[in-house]
């Protein structure tokens, strides 16, 4: 009885609504290689990351304050009274730097098995527009606690588009909405960090998905599974997402959130790494802190600026640094995408590449000595030269000739 | 006349016109977003530039006035005073002021000002923005035989001259800032504005 009136519910709700049709079409239907191994994880570990942020987030809005008198104590009335508010903004601290920590392995792997190449040129640009959105995220949100690095740090940034020849100084002006970093900035910083940029960050994950189903993902060998498929138009090496992947990305999450609470309730400032020590004292526009220093996943870029001595040249350059990903797909020049069947070359330049990007981001978290300038400019060569040549060695490598099937 | 025919010219203009109009639409309801963003009212009212009057100002006098915030010193000073400091250009980091950002163009001379008199400038140390301390005394005990007179930063022991020029082996990385401003008379500046023909 109860069984008849689940199935007549069942139909009621299926000839209003395609829920059979979208579960089939993205998850019991849709196959994805059957050799996706460990950097496969990061692409949904980044989904559940998203969701922590935003769900956090909207607990951290419920008693936070974002004038510049009362954003400080409001920070601290969370962190000392509200109940299990610790918990609460340690989550959200923590969850950003690791949104970075996993965006930068799925990025990675993108590099590793060339899942950028034809046909998923778009999916990587939708992938690319959401790592400038993140950053964005990330860099407002830096602000809203008004410590003393919040606002130098923003301070730094927005003098950036000062800059810019004529139009600079309007530019930050009126991104700053005062002649300062003020009350007025603290608050439109909060207004687009808690609507604005979540929820173009969760239209442009849509796109990024709907992309990725079009084309299917890519795999460690860099073949297309649907070049073999079986008399029922089902890929040969697919196998249906669900169950299937779904449950080994659930081993991902496990594992990730049993290495994201040792950091939450054991290491949540990570040493000054996610939540820096000036942070801690109170917005003082009279006072420059002594060494600023923007937070781990921002240094990389901000050793780029560092290392040109011209303000304006150095602004470009940063910019450059991030608008060259964006044409990687077109850099690429070799007849196959996984590393597996590249030659030597792109092994040594992607390596070369990974080192610079790293040194990168410690050269930016020290104080801007002669010789650490130095090793900038080489590690920001080697970082362009990495893009700029790729048409070059990728084409002269000696690659090996993939397999028909996935091994 | 009646025809199943599409005009397909005819649907491309009216579209391309439509759109046209429409754009403009658009255009004009994001305008008021985008200029809320500026500086508001009351935030322009605070950052206003502010008109002072120097004229009884005494040489070797030192006035400080707030703008946005900020302490702008206002000193005036003789020919005693720049000769006193030609003598210092070598043990000066840049004495010729070629760090731009750090004063308008019109103030990028041997005295860093419009009128060689009236020094205008931010009373913030350029090393981590404390405020310096006016010494116009010539070789005092703490500060030894050979100050010729400025500004001294009790802080970090950054150093100064009486045209904000920083000394070299200080903490302090440039000299300290011109804000921009013009006399309105001889007697009255504005600071916060250019001047009107530069």
């Amino acid at each position: 009885m109860m069984r008849d009136w689940f199935i007549l519910g069942k139909e009621w709700v299926e000839t209003r609504f395609p829920a059979k049709e979208f579960w089939d079409d993205h998850l019991v239907k849709y196959y994805a290689p059957r050799n996706l191994n460990f950097w496969y994880f990061f692409g949904s570990l980044a989904m559940l990351v998203l969701v922590m942020q935003i769900v956090t987030g909207i607990f951290l809005t419920m008693n936070y304050k974002p004038t510049a008198s009362t954003a400080f104590a409001s920070v601290e009335y969370i962190m000392r009274d509200v109940n299990w508010g610790w918990l609460i903004r340690y989550m959200h601290s923590t969850g950003a730097s690791f949104f970075f920590v996993v965006i930068y392995l799925h990025m990675f792997r993108a590099f590793l098995y060339g899942s950028y190449r034809k046909p998923r040129e778009l999916l990587w640009l939708f992938g690319m527009a959401l790592f400038v959105l993140l950053m964005a995220e990330a860099f407002m949100g830096y602000l809203l606690p008004w410590g003393q690095m919040s606002f130098w740090g923003a301070q730094v940034i927005i003098s950036l588009f000062g800059a810019i020849p004529v139009i600079g100084n309007d530019i930050a002006l009126w991104i700053r909405g005062d002649f300062v970093i003020a009350d007025a900035t603290l608050n439109r910083f909060f207004a687009f960090h808690v609507i604005a940029f979540p929820l173009v960050i969760i239209g442009m994950v849509m796109f990024h998905l709907i992309a990725l189903h079009r084309v299917g993902s890519n795999n460690p060998d860099g073949i297309e599974i649907k070049a073999n498929k079986n008399e029922k138009g089902i890929p040969k090496d697919g196998i249906p997402f669900h169950p299937y992947f779904t449950l080994k990305d659930m081993l991902g999450v496990i594992v990730f959130l049993m290495i994201f609470s040792v950091v939450v309730f054991y290491f949540p400032e990570m040493g000054g790494w996610f939540l820096e020590k000036d942070n801690f004292i109170p917005a003082d526009p009279l006072k420059t802190p002594e060494h600023i220093t923007p937070l781990w996943y921002f240094t990389p870029f901000y050793a780029i600026l560092r290392a040109v001595p011209d303000k304006f040249l150095g602004v470009m350059l940063m910019g450059a640094s991030i608008a060259v990903l964006f044409v990687v797909p077109w850099l690429d020049r070799s007849p196959v995408k996984s590393i597996r069947y590249r030659g030597l070359y792109y092994k040594i330049a992607l390596a070369l590449f990974v080192i610079s990007f790293i040194a990168l981001g410690y050269l930016g978290t020290v104080a801007a000595t002669p010789t650490a300038t130095v090793f900038s400019r080489i590690c920001s060569f080697i970082y362009f030269a990495f893009f700029v040549f790729m048409p070059i060695y990728t084409r002269l490598d000696k690659t090996k000739a993939p397999p028909d099937r996935v091994t | 006349m009646a025809s199943d025919e599409v005009d397909h010219r005819r649907r491309r203009i009216l579209t391309g016109a439509a759109t046209a109009v429409g754009g403009v639409g658009v255009a004009y309801v994001a305008t008021p977003f985008i200029l809320s963003m500026d500086p508001s009212l009351k935030a322009q009212a605070a950052g206003a530039p502010i008109d002072v009057d120097v004229s009884k100002l005494k040489v070797g006098q030192l006035m400080t006035v707030e703008w946005r915030g900020k302490p702008i010193w206002i000193l005036r000073r003789n020919q005693e005073m720049f000769d006193r400091m030609n003598q210092l250009n070598e043990l000066l980091r840049d004495p010729n002021s070629d760090e731009l950002s750090q004063q308008p163009h019109y103030a990028k001379n041997a005295h860093r000002a419009i009128k060689p008199e009236i020094m205008v400038m931010e009373g913030i140390c350029t090393h981590l923005g404390c405020a310096p301390t006016f010494r116009p005394e010539i070789g005092p005990a703490d500060l030894g035989a050979d100050w010729k007179g400025g500004f001294f930063c009790p802080c970090h022991g950054s150093r100064y001259d009486l045209s904000g020029r920083v000394y070299a082996g200080v903490p302090a990385p440039s000299n300290l800032k011109v804000p921009p401003y013009r006399f309105v008379t001889d007697s009255r500046i504005m600071i916060g504005v250019d001047p009107e023909h530069v």
